[in-house]
């Protein structure tokens, strides 16, 4: 029994959403559509009398100013006006917060009903066929993975109340399995465990003598999964022949003993790397991948990524306070012809809008800054988008370690839980292929955004009243992992019927692997119980106790007091058998182009200017709050008209002291198809230049990574891998800049029937740096006419994997390449001038080379440039123009410099290399020499500009 | 000399209140971030303080409408002990949600009081969006922005739901020729000029309003990120200015109350 609310703007004013989506549904390609109004739909359920039904519409659900509303009964279904009528809602158990906010609501007016759920009907005019409208339904309107679709005639239909679960304990013939059997057992669960691993579990139950239960072999395959254990990197490699024993330990891991910095205050342990801040405050940073759950339900997927990586924040230590977002996207080509789209992949536009709206709605909710990010495009994403979601925080000095102990009391807060998410451990872990979406259709989550910042608001309270040991998240692997990790060397006692469930009917094993989002685990000393859930109850946010921690290193599960899975803790955590792989790597051979000398480069500089990758973000910059919490110093767009692309991002997490916190990202999958080793090396010279360029230095900068791969099971994937991972230790010795945090995901392939679609090897390098005067920053607009422009660094003949290359369909093979101990030299020698306050703006060479970095200074500050390629410093012969205008070598800078601080400004840097480009002109046009000083771009910097903004003006 | 008092509410979703603080804190005033559950389970709380903030965020996610939720809870729970708080010439400051939540609350404009007669509604480009825009300072009937000399200030909006509207013609007249109209959106020059320069399309480029008491400030833009000199998103090109063009307000506010009580 239930009846329908129906909320919708009056007709005199425009409907902002419906337009919204006929803009969308035309961009789709489906033509005719003239019209496209949206009602908010709600199911009330309950005997509810009419006169309650318009009391919660007029008091509640309508803006009486702006909205009509329009109530009838369950039987009614879908009224019939308007051309089409299309009604969407979530599948049952998919979160939607809207509920929970009517029900609270409704509540604070004293009115009780059953229950509630929202839909939205699009009334949708023009000259359609219905068949137009289920496909419209299907590719715009909905996501059928999370969402059911009526389209009129067809009346939807609402029903509340829940299947009920009868218990009955699992177990699963292991003991006399043979290898088939174990591989089906292993593929039917979708437990991602090879051979190997299943045989090595065979055997210990053989050891103790009975058949596992189906809790005990999933705790184990979440324990185990690549995504939680990172198996390949700590593996055994075979590299053409020399042996790696963990290879994590011995590039990554080994450049942070061996720099063994003093203000690294705690590394690769904990949820998130911790460095010093200042006297009371560490700072703490991790990058999470939400990778395969966004190529199914983009919203979802980028939305819990985001949830999932402040959650590793709060759970850092005893706890962070998030204070900074960043946010790395790689899609396939926004306008792939739909044709080209492989079946079971979304279109990659749809996939980047909704990754875009999914960390806008977490983000901007959770009040926290989304201040830094990049957008990669390959054509090789189109099955595997890539979703990177990083997130810093300040954490009391005090704060920083945890402990959990025997008798403290087991605390789950925040969300409850439901079916949403099982697998997603496993999952992550294997490739995608057409059918992911319905096997894996459990992964999909959506956030609720609102949930986690009530839980962050008390647990910062809970943090500094003492009222727990330890914490930890509730992510991959849900209660299994946390409690799993927390209890490693303790044991642990859980009664899983405790654990407050979304709805009904849940197995105790989906309670127990579940990933529903916005939980945290807690260990609270016995004596801390009332406080701390008097405490949670203050605020309403669920705390609810459902076991403790023991002595004896065994996890215990029971369901209504009986037993459903005992297994040691030595064997869940130290039991698996190690991987040994083959891994081989060959320079691959390109053709390298011939291009014809030009006169001219204005079209080039045009073309790199309007590519994808370098083209202005600004689309989705705007829809981040970049400024919550006050903090920010250098935001992400600069300049005289605030659109100009910024380098890194500066905050103080502290308002009116001068501390910052400076964060940059690098990152370039084409230099891999030539050389991962050289890519990874970039990509660090990369993040930490910006960090240069924005007036930070070298004293005190983490680095984090993150490798997105193919497959590593085959020797080349994993080969290329190695590569990465030892230009990592080599480049963040020689820079003297350790890593603090990292994650791998691997396996990103797609599987067709036709092919497989391998992503390009993948590593983000996010660096983090403490800034001792914020006063000191540098934006990379060109500030005043009249001033030099200089260029430091060495440009090398370096056009391999570039984008002069790309946008005229070559890659080549000359990749660029670090030269660690000149970069070095540069980095800390710009430092010293912007410590002297002599540099005007600074702009690194990266995408495009010194010929787009000028161009965005320029168009950025609102002034032209007169610049001469014979001043640049060179080196390895270079005799082309296009090389120096468009060569990507590494460690390069533009900086300008008032006319009276020349002396002292190439005082500094006489002993590196570096040029008098020429100066800041009032026109605005950006000239530019070549050697043989003929003019050979002359180009408006608006025109540049509009150029540069035009690709993403939606 | 009496220090005042600053109450700041936050429920779930609330996500400025520490830079609203700190702006308060630098003007001068102690101030308590409170849970709503605290204020309605201790009416008279409210008592002890001289201005009530609502500060920016999504309270209970915005769900519904921006605000409503939170607006339902004040309406139904605290409207006395509000107007008492009024009578007694305190001071109401609402930013972004907070003046969403006010407005929804029949708490601006407030003509005929407590009854809803304008709403801030979904952005025209429909959706969420992060700028900095000029405003003109169009009456001094606000407490808020008494006595002072600014005319043109420069704050950022952060909203999806700030499209200022009114019931009707009459209300929209009636808050013209008294003056509440505190804050109108303009260009670089002082015009009133279209998008983006009106980001959501507010009705007159309304940006913020006052009750007819002017005791009561709501307004889109985010004055508490623009206290500091380094917040100015060009800072870097013109230099730092001794204090944020938001400030002003924070001061009046507490000046404001250390002469009048």
């Amino acid at each position: 029994m239930y009846s329908r609310i129906e909320v919708f703007l009056k007709n005199e004013f425009p409907d902002p959403l419906g337009n919204n989506i006929r803009s969308e549904i035309e961009t789709s390609g489906f033509r005719g559509v003239t019209n496209v109004r949206v009602h908010q739909v709600y199911i009330i359920f309950g005997n509810v009398s009419k006169n309650t039904l318009n009391t919660i519409a007029i008091r509640l659900l309508a803006d009486t100013i702006t909205q009509d509303y329009q109530i009838s009964d369950s039987g009614s279904g879908i009224s019939d006006y308007g051309h089409h009528i299309v009604e969407i809602s979530r599948k049952p158990g998919v979160m939607d917060p809207v509920e929970q906010s009517v029900l609270k609501a409704l509540r604070d007016i004293g009115i009780s009903i059953d229950g509630v759920k929202t839909a939205q009907k699009y009334i949708i005019n023009g000259n359609i066929s219905n068949e137009t409208i289920r496909s419209i339904a299907t590719k715009v309107l909905a996501n059928a993975k999370i969402e059911d679709i009526f389209i009129y005639p067809e009346t939807a239909n609402y029903n509340h109340g829940n299947t009920q679960y009868s218990f009955k304990k699992q177990t699963l013939p292991l003991l006399d399995a043979d290898n088939k059997q174990l591989e089906e057992i292993s593929i039917l669960g979708q437990l991602s465990l090879n051979l190997q691993e299943m045989q090595a579990i065979q055997r210990y139950y053989q050891s103790i003598n009975r058949d596992p239960t189906d809790i005990e072999l999933e705790t184990i395959a979440q324990t185990w999964s690549e995504h939680c254990l990172h198996k390949t990197f700590k593996g055994i490699i075979d590299f053409n022949g020399n042996k790696i024993d963990n290879l994590l330990q011995n590039t990554i891991m080994k450049a942070t003993k061996e720099l063994n910095k003093p203000w690294c205050v705690s590394v690769f342990k904990d949820n998130a790397g911790i460095i010093q801040f200042d006297n009371h405050y560490n700072v703490c940073f991790k990058v999470e991948t939400h990778n395969h759950p966004s190529a199914i339900e983009p919203y979802g997927g980028a939305n819990t990524g985001v949830g999932g990586v402040i959650r590793d924040i709060m759970g850092t230590g005893l706890g962070g306070k998030p204070i900074l977002n960043t946010d790395v996207f790689c899609f396939g080509i926004p306008d792939t012809p739909p044709d080209k789209i492989p079946k079971g992949v979304l279109h990659p536009m749809r996939i980047f809008k909704g990754v875009v709206a999914g960390v806008r709605d977490y983000g901007n909710r959770m009040g926290i800054p989304t201040a830094n990010g990049a957008i990669f495009f390959d054509e090789r994403y189109i099955g595997n988008p890539l979703v990177f979601c990083g997130t810093v925080g300040l954490i009391p000095k005090n704060k920083c370690q945890k402990e959990a102990h025997p008798n403290d009391l087991i605390v789950v807060a925040g969300g409850r839980t439901g079916r949403d998410g099982i697998h997603g451990a496993t999952f992550s872990s294997a490739e995608l292929h057409e059918q992911s979406e319905q096997t894996s259709g459990g992964a999909v989550q959506i956030g609720n955004a609102i949930t986690e910042k009530t839980l962050l608001d008390v647990l910062l309270q809970a943090r500094d009243k003492g009222f727990y040991s330890c914490i930890t998240d509730c992510g991959a692997g849900g209660l299994s992992s946390a409690i799993g990790e927390m209890g490693q060397d303790l044991g642990a006692l859980v009664n899983l019927e405790r654990v407050p469930l979304k709805y009904e009917g849940l197995s105790y094993t989906e309670i127990w692997i579940s990933e529903s989002q916005e939980r945290m685990v807690l260990a609270v000393p016995p004596e801390k119980e009332a406080d701390i859930l008097d405490l949670f109850k203050a605020e309403n946010v669920e705390a609810t106790v459902i076991g403790r921690f023991t002595n004896d290193k065994i996890l215990r599960l029971f369901y209504n007091s009986q037993l459903v899975g005992e297994i040691e803790m030595d064997f869940l955590h130290k039991g698996i058998p190690r991987l040994e792989r083959k891994a081989t790597w060959h320079r691959p051979v390109f053709e390298e182009p011939a291009l014809p000398e030009k006169k001219d480069f204005g079209t080039d500089l045009k073309k790199i200017l309007s590519s994808w990758n370098v083209c202005s973000k600004e689309w989705v910059i705007r829809q981040y709050d970049h400024e919550v919490q006050g903090g920010s110093v250098l935001k992400p767009l600069q300049g005289i008209h605030n659109d100009g692309p910024g380098d890194a991002c500066i905050v103080t997490p502290v308002l009116g002291s001068k501390k910052g916190i400076v964060v940059s990202n690098g990152m370039n999958p084409r230099y891999g198809d030539i050389d991962p080793y050289h890519m990874a090396a970039s990509a660090i010279d990369e993040a930490l230049r910006q960090i240069i360029a924005v007036g930070g230095s070298l004293e005190q900068v983490a680095l984090l990574d993150n490798f997105c791969w193919g497959n590593t099971n085959k020797p080349d994937r994993l080969g290329s891998l190695v590569r990465a991972a030892q230009a990592c230790y080599d480049i963040a010795i020689a820079y003297g800049t350790p890593f603090i945090s990292g994650k791998d995901s691997l396996n990103n392939e797609f599987v067709t029937e036709k092919e497989t679609i391998v992503i390009p090897p993948t590593l983000l390098i996010s660096a983090v740096s403490v800034m001792e005067d914020v006063h000191n920053a540098v934006s990379m607009d060109i500030k005043e006419p009249g001033n030099l422009v200089y260029i430091v660094g060495l440009t090398r003949p370096e056009l391999g994997g570039s984008h002069y290359y790309h946008i005229h369909g070559y890659k080549g093979n000359n990749v660029p390449k670090v030269d660690a101990v000149l970069g070095k030299k540069i980095m800390n020698t710009l430092s010293q001038a912007t410590n002297c306050k002599i540099i005007r703006s600074c702009h690194d060479c990266s995408e495009g080379g010194l010929a787009i970095a000028a161009a965005e200074m320029a168009f950025a500050g609102g002034y032209g440039m007169i610049l001469h390629l014979s001043a640049v410093a060179t080196e390895g012969g270079i005799h082309r123009d296009d090389t120096i205008l468009f060569s990507e070598s590494n460690s390069r800078f533009i900086v300008e410099v008032r006319p009276e601080h020349q002396k002292q400004f190439e005082k500094l840097v006489k002993d590196i290399p570096y040029g008098l480009l020429g100066k800041v002109t009032p026109e605005p046009l950006l000239k530019i020499y070549g050697l043989n000083d003929k003019l050979i771009a002359n180009e408006n910097i608006y025109d540049l500009r509009e150029e540069w903004q035009a690709p993403l003006r939606w | 000399m009496l220090v005042p008092k600053v109450l700041i509410i936050r429920t779930a979703g609330t996500n400025c209140d520490y830079e609203t603080r700190y702006a308060f804190e630098k003007a001068g005033a102690k101030v308590d971030v409170v849970h709503i559950n605290i204020l309605l389970a201790n009416r008279k709380l409210l008592k002890d303080y001289h201005i009530l903030t609502l500060p920016g965020g999504f309270t209970y996610g915005d769900d519904i409408s921006a605000g409503k939720i939170l607006a339902n809870q004040i309406k139904y729970n605290l409207e006395e002990d509000i107007t008492a708080f009024i009578n007694e010439k305190k001071l109401i400051l609402g930013i972004c949600n907070g003046f969403q939540t006010l407005t929804k609350a029949g708490l601006l404009p407030s003509i005929n009081k407590n009854y809803q007669e304008a709403t801030l509604t979904f952005n025209d480009s429909n959706k969420f969006e992060d700028r900095w825009v000029y405003l003109k300072v169009c009456s001094n009937k606000s407490i808020f922005i008494k006595d002072t000399d600014i005319s043109i200030i420069y704050l950022p909006i952060a909203h999806g739901e700030g499209k200022f509207i009114t019931k009707d013609e009459t209300v929209l007249n009636t808050i013209t020729t008294n003056h509440q109209i505190i804050f109108k959106y303009v260009n670089e020059r002082g015009e009133e000029a279209g998008y983006p320069w009106n980001p959501a399309g507010s009705i007159q480029n309304i940006a913020g309003i006052c009750d007819p008491t002017g005791q009561i400030l709501g307004m889109m833009p985010h004055p508490e990120r623009y206290v500091e000199p380094t917040q100015h998103p060009r800072w870097t090109r013109n230099g730092l200015k001794e204090w944020g063009d938001g400030f002003f307000i924070f001061k009046n506010a507490v000046q404001y109350v250390k002469t009048s009580f």
